[in-house]
C-alpha cells in the first residue's frame, strides 16, 4: 500500500506512515481549525494497513502544540492502533515524546496512556 | 474624529500586545498566531510558560472562530454580520488573553453552566472531567469537541473570568478573560 508523507505547515504536522517499515510518524503542530479534514485519511489508511500490518509497529508522535480539536482526532488514530494491537495483528508501541520541562505535553500522553490499551513510552527530548 | 490618543493611551496602560477587531477567518488567525508566536519568542519567560500563553490564545481564537455569532443589526436590509474583539497583555507578570463576540442569547445558559462547571473543579478533577469528554463526547458540528474550556482551564491553571451581557432580546455580548501567571505554574 502507499505510504502517506504530508510536509508540514504553521497548522499541521509532518505525517509519514509507512506500512513496509511499520514506522508512523506525526510531528510537528496541529492547530487546524477543521482536523477531521486533516486525520480522516490517516484513520482510512491505518484501516487498510491492519489487514497488511507488520509484525510490529513503532508509532512516533513529537508534537509540539496541539489543540483540542486535533485531541479528539489524535485519540481516533490512537483507537484505530488499538484495535490492530489488540486483534493481533501487530504489536505496536507508541513512542510520545515531549520537550523538558513541558509537562503539559507529558500530561497530554498520559491521558492517551489512561485511554488507550497499548503500551506507551513517554520520551523526553531536549528543548529545540 | 475618533479619539485615537485615548484608544492609544488605554492600549499602552493596559500593555495590550496585539488587539484586533473584525471577522474571524483561517487566514487572520495563522497570522494572529504567527505575529504572537515571534513576540512571545522575544520576551524573557520560560518556554513552558510560553507555550502555555500559545496553547490558551490557540483555544481562545478557535472558539471564536466555531461559536461567535452575528451581531445585531440596525434593519433586516442591513448585512449580517461576524465580528469578535480580541486582545492580548501584560499586566505584571501575568498574560490575560480576552475576546469579546456576539452570541444568540439562547446559546448562553448551555455555555454558562458549562464554564460554572469547569471553574468547580480542582485540578485532578479537571483532568478526570478532559479524559471522559475527550474519550465520550461527541464533535460538535461546529467542530468543537467540547474540551476548549476545560482545556484552557487546565493550561492556565486559573478561573475562567467571564460576562455575559444583554444587547436585545436575542443577543448578548460575551467577554472571557483568561489570566495566564508564571508563578500559578
Amino acid at each position: 500500500m502507499e505510504p502517506i508523507n504530508i510536509e508540514g505547515t504553521p497548522k499541521t504536522p509532518t505525517v509519514n506512515f509507512d506500512s513496509s517499515s511499520g514506522v508512523i510518524e506525526i510531528k510537528g503542530r496541529s492547530i487546524p481549525e477543521n482536523s477531521i479534514e486533516f486525520y480522516k485519511p490517516l484513520v482510512d489508511w491505518l484501516d487498510e494497513y491492519s489487514s497488511s500490518a507488520q509484525s510490529q509497529t513503532s508509532v512516533n508522535i513529537q508534537l509540539e502544540y496541539f489543540n483540542t480539536s486535533s485531541s479528539k482526532c489524535i485519540l481516533d488514530v490512537f483507537k484505530k492502533l488499538e484495535a490492530i494491537h489488540n486483534g493481533g495483528q501487530s504489536e505496536i508501541v507508541i513512542n510520545w515524546h515531549y520537550e523538558e520541562d513541558d509537562e503539559d505535553m507529558l500530561e497530554a500522553g498520559e491521558d492517551y496512556q489512561a485511554i488507550i490499551n497499548v503500551p506507551f513510552k513517554m520520551i523526553e527530548t531536549e528543548e529545540q | 474624529m475618533l479619539d485615537i490618543f485615548d484608544f492609544y493611551d488605554r492600549m499602552e496602560r493596559n500593555n495590550i500586545m496585539l488587539s484586533f477587531k473584525g471577522n474571524i477567518t483561517p487566514e487572520l488567525l495563522t497570522s494572529i498566531l504567527q505575529i504572537m508566536e515571534s513576540k512571545l519568542e522575544n520576551m524573557e519567560e520560560t518556554p513552558k510558560l510560553k507555550k502555555k500563553v500559545y496553547n490558551v490564545l490557540v483555544e481562545c481564537l478557535q472558539n471564536l472562530y466555531h461559536h461567535m455569532d452575528e451581531a445585531p443589526v440596525p434593519d433586516e436590509s442591513a448585512d449580517t454580520q461576524r465580528s469578535a474583539i480580541f486582545m492580548i497583555g501584560k499586566i505584571g507578570n501575568d498574560y490575560n488573553v480576552i475576546t469579546g463576540n456576539y452570541m444568540y442569547s439562547d446559546n448562553v445558559a448551555p455555555l454558562k453552566d458549562k464554564m460554572d462547571k469547569v471553574n468547580g473543579m480542582s485540578k485532578e478533577e479537571l483532568k478526570a472531567y478532559y479524559k471522559e469528554v475527550l474519550d465520550n463526547g461527541r464533535m460538535s458540528e461546529k467542530g468543537g469537541g467540547g474540551l476548549g474550556m476545560i482545556d484552557i482551564a487546565r493550561k492556565s491553571g486559573q478561573k475562567l473570568e467571564y460576562d455575559f451581557m444583554d444587547i436585545d432580546n436575542k443577543h448578548s455580548f460575551f467577554t472571557l478573560n483568561i489570566k495566564i501567571s508564571p508563578n500559578k505554574n
